[in-house]
């Protein structure tokens, strides 16, 4: 793994105004991305996983904005980019992304192949046949079969996962250095989505991108995932390689959120769950967001927000548990089984 | 797709000769006594009306009637006006009226789709700016207000700032044309900025758009090949029937202007009992909202290619 990031937001900080109020959707949120590597954002909905990676495409909704820190990509600073003359060199160009759902995100006017083209004819300077070659070359590389007869095809001609491979196709097409998929299989039914990762997988190694993953799926995480970043009310709150957080996390939000891992219930007991809500983003937030919903949280966290600590070299998290002064704390029952179970595979 | 084609072409045949039938028969209900114009209605006896009637064919009896009308329908043979100028034949009426009222027409739908589409984009384009909330104003104004008290204003604006003439003329009819045209396209422009306006921000709201815009087309590009052409498809359905239609032209206009068209021509052949004449124009208007419909739906089927239609099995 390469020493200095490709991509790298420093304390970002990002804004929507709704209703003449300002939400805070990401509170100086940073985030190293090295090349080659699988860096995988889990959370819950509405942690900011969607926003904060959105950033760094400049496809944050119109009443949003980035309002402090810095993303530095290729020597640039993206955060400060105002037109979208400037956003057009990096997106769909450098910095690709595949969307959540197939169904909906291709134009159902137009035949596969155009769209797919049309990508390719913008990025890649070709025209006509050879664009159209490419295209259909695209096709196959994405695991349709009887590219020339479905190149002529529409949308609806296509199931939900022959469209997500189509929607990578164009995501793909100009060799992105970054493809960022927001919960590209979610939309999709469990056998189709280890295909849909597997192509992702090979299309990475094919072309040497970079990929972040979003989801909610730590099922997914585990499977493709060479990093993790735990990100909760607009924060990432646990980074490290995807062993640390499955089996050393420290922050009490990774512990919970592993905790209600169906496969780690025990038979009998209830599965545990996350009580509480998450914290609202229209007011500030003190201490520690997650405090309120953590039966062990510590005077401190409702006070003053924790730095984060490293644990490894790879691995940092940002709870006051990790604090030399702080009260001894074990992780939890779950946390261990999981690591024994690890173990006792070897 | 032509299997299609044939079949609703043969379903529109079907309903044109229904409507034709209906309105034949319902015409027979009325008084004979208006088979006559006003003149022989005072001067003729009931034995020479009697006589001519019968020469007339129309004391037969009703099948026969009605079979020797179909016949004189394929003729195109639509008999003789009696009472708005007695013993012209039909055809000839009309025809004088309706290339006026197919010409003011067309010009006009083709200003309203130019006009009212591009408004409708830049509408959109500018969504709740200052733009946006002039073509809301716009279509507002031209809905709530009574058009005879927007025509009058077109008039007293037109004749008296910029002198264009107040009347159609024949005789020239270029200028006179104007005010009439201005006045029909009107309201048309704000019904195609309405809806390509509501049509296209549909269309900008779903993903596929995001999708075109994550893959690095500029949001001119986007809105020309993506979100215009899919906004038009629902437009498109409708402008066959518009164009059929301007033949029919328009009561209001053509009164307010005294365009010799066809938009009058209607309610005073109904209003002057003048059977013929009435037949004439239903069976017309019927064929034309029927075949424009028609039109409609193929060209939907052209330009959005899930529509498949009747063609199920989707072997192509």
């Amino acid at each position: 793994m390469a020493k200095t990031p490709i991509l790298s937001a420093k304390d970002v900080e990002i804004q929507f105004s709704l209703r003449g109020r300002k939400l805070t959707a990401i509170r100086k949120c940073s985030l190293d991305l090295y090349e080659g590597e699988t860096l995988a954002i889990v959370g819950e909905s509405g942690s900011g996983k969607s926003v904060f990676t959105k950033s760094f495409v400049g496809m944050l909704d119109a009443n949003g904005s980035i309002t402090g820190g810095s993303i530095t990509y290729n020597g640039q600073d993206i955060s400060k980019f105002k037109t979208e003359k400037e956003w057009l060199d990096i997106r769909g160009k450098k910095i690709a992304m595949v969307m959540q759902d197939p169904m909906t995100s291709l134009n159902p006017l137009k035949k596969i192949g155009k769209q797919i083209q049309e990508s390719i004819e913008l990025h890649q300077g070709l025209k006509g046949e050879e664009a159209k070659k490419e295209a259909l070359e695209m096709l196959k590389k994405v695991g349709i079969p009887d590219p020339e007869r479905r190149y002529n095809q529409y949308p609806h001609e296509f199931s939900g996962g022959m469209r997500q491979r189509v929607v990578i196709a164009i995501a793909v097409a100009c060799r992105p250095q970054i493809l960022i998929c927001d919960e590209p299989t979610t939309a999709l039914d469990v056998t189709i989505q280890a295909q849909i990762l597997d192509l992702i997988r090979n299309l990475q190694s094919e072309l040497h991108m970079t990929v972040i993953y979003i989801t909610h799926d730590l099922g997914v995480v585990a499977n493709v995932a060479d990093r993790v970043a735990v990100m909760y009310a607009g924060q990432i709150i646990e980074f490290g390689l995807v062993n640390e957080i499955f089996y050393d996390a420290w922050h009490p939000y990774t512990w919970a959120l592993l905790s209600a891992l169906p496969q780690l219930g025990v038979k009998g007991e209830e599965l545990p769950s996350i009580e509480g809500t998450p914290p609202n983003l229209f007011n500030t937030i003190q201490g520690d967001a997650f405090a309120p919903r953590n039966k062990q949280a510590l005077a401190i966290d409702f006070v003053k927000e924790p730095p984060f600590f490293s644990i490894s070299e790879t691995h940092q998290a940002k709870t006051w548990y990790l604090d030399p002064r702080a009260p001894k704390i074990e992780q939890p029952e779950a946390i261990r089984r999981l690591r024994e179970k690890m173990r006792a595979r070897g | 797709m032509f299997k299609y084609t044939v079949k609703r072409l043969l379903q529109s045949v079907v309903t044109v000769l229904i409507v034709v039938t209906i309105v034949f028969l319902l015409l027979r209900l009325l008084p004979t006594d208006y088979y006559f114009t006003e003149d022989q209605l005072m001067k003729l006896s009931d034995e020479q009306r009697h006589d001519q009637l019968q020469a007339a064919g129309l004391l037969d009896p009703m099948p026969t009637q009605l079979f020797r009308f179909y016949g004189q329908l394929l003729r195109g043979d639509f008999g003789q006006s009696r009472r708005i100028q007695n013993g012209v034949n039909v055809t000839a009426l009309i025809a004088d009226k309706f290339a006026i009222s197919m010409k003011l027409g067309i010009i006009s739908l083709g200003i309203s789709l130019v006009v009212g589409v591009t408004i409708g984009i830049i509408q959109a384009r500018h969504k709740d700016r200052i733009a946006d909330h002039i073509g809301t104003a716009y279509t507002i104004f031209v809905n709530a207000v009574p058009p005879l008290v927007s025509y009058s204003l077109i008039l007293i604006f037109g004749s008296l700032v910029l002198g264009l003439p107040s009347m159609y003329s024949t005789r020239n009819p270029g200028p006179s044309s104007i005010l009439p045209i201005v006045c029909l396209s009107m309201g048309s422009i704000a019904y195609y900025a309405l809806w390509t306006r509501r049509y296209m921000i549909d269309e900008i709201n779903k993903d596929y758009i995001k999708l075109a815009r994550v893959k690095g087309l500029s949001t001119k590009s986007i809105m020309v090949r993506h979100v215009l052409r899919n906004a038009f498809v629902p437009l498109a359905q409708y402008i066959p029937a518009s164009l059929m239609l301007t033949i029919s032209g328009s009561l209001l206009v053509e009164r307010f202007f005294s365009v010799p068209g066809m938009g009058p021509l209607l309610t005073d052949s109904i209003n002057r009992y003048d059977t013929s004449v009435v037949q004439a124009l239903v069976i017309l208007y019927s064929g034309l909202s029927i075949l424009g419909v028609f039109f409609g739906d193929i060209l939907m089927m052209i330009v959005d290619p899930r529509i498949k239609l009747a063609d199920k099995g989707g072997a192509r």
